[in-house]
């Protein structure tokens, strides 16, 4: 069966060249009989091929592609512009962020410096109203002290000429009670010293 | 038995025998196919052009990718002076291309198969690119067959080389192409005689065959046509630079 196959398979080609030599003996394109058309219509399909291509649809391919290659350009060129503009920007902002860091800076120290002014100002000026009035104060106390010893005399000796007065009824020399205050007082004073 | 693997190839009139005074000129199932490619290179591009978006859609995309391989294909191979025949590489690349592709359809016919019609193509680039080359250059063309720097002694057998060469140009040119599109038919016609003459037990291996064959004729299909222009590419720069 398969040898029968085999056999059949080689010798079909055989076969067929045969056959084939048998019915025309050769290659139809040898046969000249139509060559003369084919040569014809060769001449006219391809010489309209070629016209219509040239003269019409080639010119509107390549307008095509020219259009779009110049779109693109053209976009490319604004691309690039706007990245330019864009980084131009940026670069002012980075001036305008850093120069608003240092006037913030500078504000800073200047309101730290006149804080910090103000306050010595106030602390010198604090300073000086307390010793003004520290001062005052000492006078009025150092005054205080030196008249009050003469009030207490002139009180006393008053007090004593009234009180002379109305237990003997008798006007006695200011003087002299004057002079005895002043005695007292100075005893008084030697006792608590004493003491 | 299998069909004839060259009936694929045979030219029959379609429609009333037209004469143009001794010669026929009929219409024919090859001009048919080449009525067709013609028409569909002119549909996917016409369709690709009318729309001018910025983000193209897929046919506008097809048509500028194929322009802008066959641009970048004659700036490489041929330099910026190449420029005014961008528009016959284009149409050449892309016939040669939609009657390949064409051709790879079951029951259709394949114009690239035809030793004439790949020859007229050549022939007319052939002496198309000498009459450029002699315009450009005047006599100074014929420099193109003495290479520098060869010395006296192999100058005359070298002249004869490169006349033989260049004058062989049309026929490599067309003969490549037309016997690598005859052969993958044939091929894929005999392998497809096998399929059906080996039957269901032994058809399986030509069967596979004939599905890589199909991909491996898209290949060529595609590869050919790319191999036409830029042949024709280069045979241009050779007309218009003149480095030799």
């Amino acid at each position: 069966m398969l040898k029968k196959i085999i056999i059949k398979f080689l010798f079909s080609f055989v076969l067929i060249t045969k056959v084939q030599s048998a019915e025309s003996g050769g290659m139809p394109q040898l046969n000249p009989e139509f060559w003369i058309s084919q040569i014809v219509w060769l001449v006219i399909t391809f010489g309209a091929l070629y016209i219509i291509l040239s003269k019409v649809i080639l010119p509107k391919i390549s307008d095509n592609l020219e259009s779009r290659r110049s779109q693109i350009l053209e976009n490319i060129e604004i691309a690039e512009k706007q990245r330019e503009e864009s980084e131009d920007k940026i670069k002012e902002f980075d001036k305008i962020i850093s120069n608003s860091k240092l006037e913030a800076k500078n504000l800073f120290n200047e309101a730290r410096q006149k804080v910090l002014d103000d306050i010595d100002k106030k602390r010198s000026e604090l300073e000086k109203n307390l010793e003004e009035e520290i001062e005052i104060a000492e006078k009025e106390i150092q005054n205080l002290n030196k008249s009050s010893a003469e009030n207490i005399k002139k009180i006393a000796t008053e007090t004593s000429l009234g009180l002379i007065k109305q237990l003997i009824g008798e006007e006695i020399n200011k003087e002299n009670i004057s002079t005895i205050v002043n005695d007292l007082t100075n005893n008084s004073k030697e006792n608590r010293k004493n003491v | 038995m299998a069909a004839n693997p060259m009936n694929q190839f045979n030219v029959y009139r379609i429609g009333p025998e037209i004469k143009l005074g001794n010669v026929d000129i009929s219409f024919t199932n090859a001009s048919l196919f080449m009525v067709i490619s013609t028409i569909a290179i002119l549909i996917v591009l016409n369709l690709g052009a009318k729309k001018k978006s910025l983000i193209p859609d897929k046919l506008q995309l097809l048509a500028e990718l194929s322009y802008s391989f066959v641009s970048k294909m004659i700036s490489d191979t041929a330099g910026t002076k190449a420029k005014p025949y961008f528009s016959f590489i284009f149409s050449l690349f892309m016939f040669v291309l939609f009657c390949n592709m064409f051709g790879m359809i079951p029951y259709s016919f394949t114009v690239t198969s035809h030793i004439i019609v790949t020859f007229v193509l050549a022939a007319f680039i052939f002496i198309g690119v000498t009459i450029i080359g002699f315009i450009k250059h005047g006599l100074g063309y014929l420099k193109l067959f003495v290479p520098s720097g060869v010395p006296m002694v192999l100058l005359p057998l070298i002249v004869v080389i490169e006349i033989i060469s260049y004058l062989s140009r049309p026929i490599s040119l067309s003969v490549r192409l037309f016997a690598n599109m005859m052969a993958g038919h044939t091929m894929m016609k005999v392998f497809g005689g096998f399929v059906v003459s080996l039957g269901i037990v032994g058809g399986w291996l030509p069967l596979s065959f004939s599905v890589a064959l199909t991909g491996l004729e898209i290949l060529v299909a595609f590869l050919q046509a790319y191999v036409f222009a830029i042949l024709t590419c280069i045979y241009l720069n050779d007309a218009l630079n003149l480095h030799h």
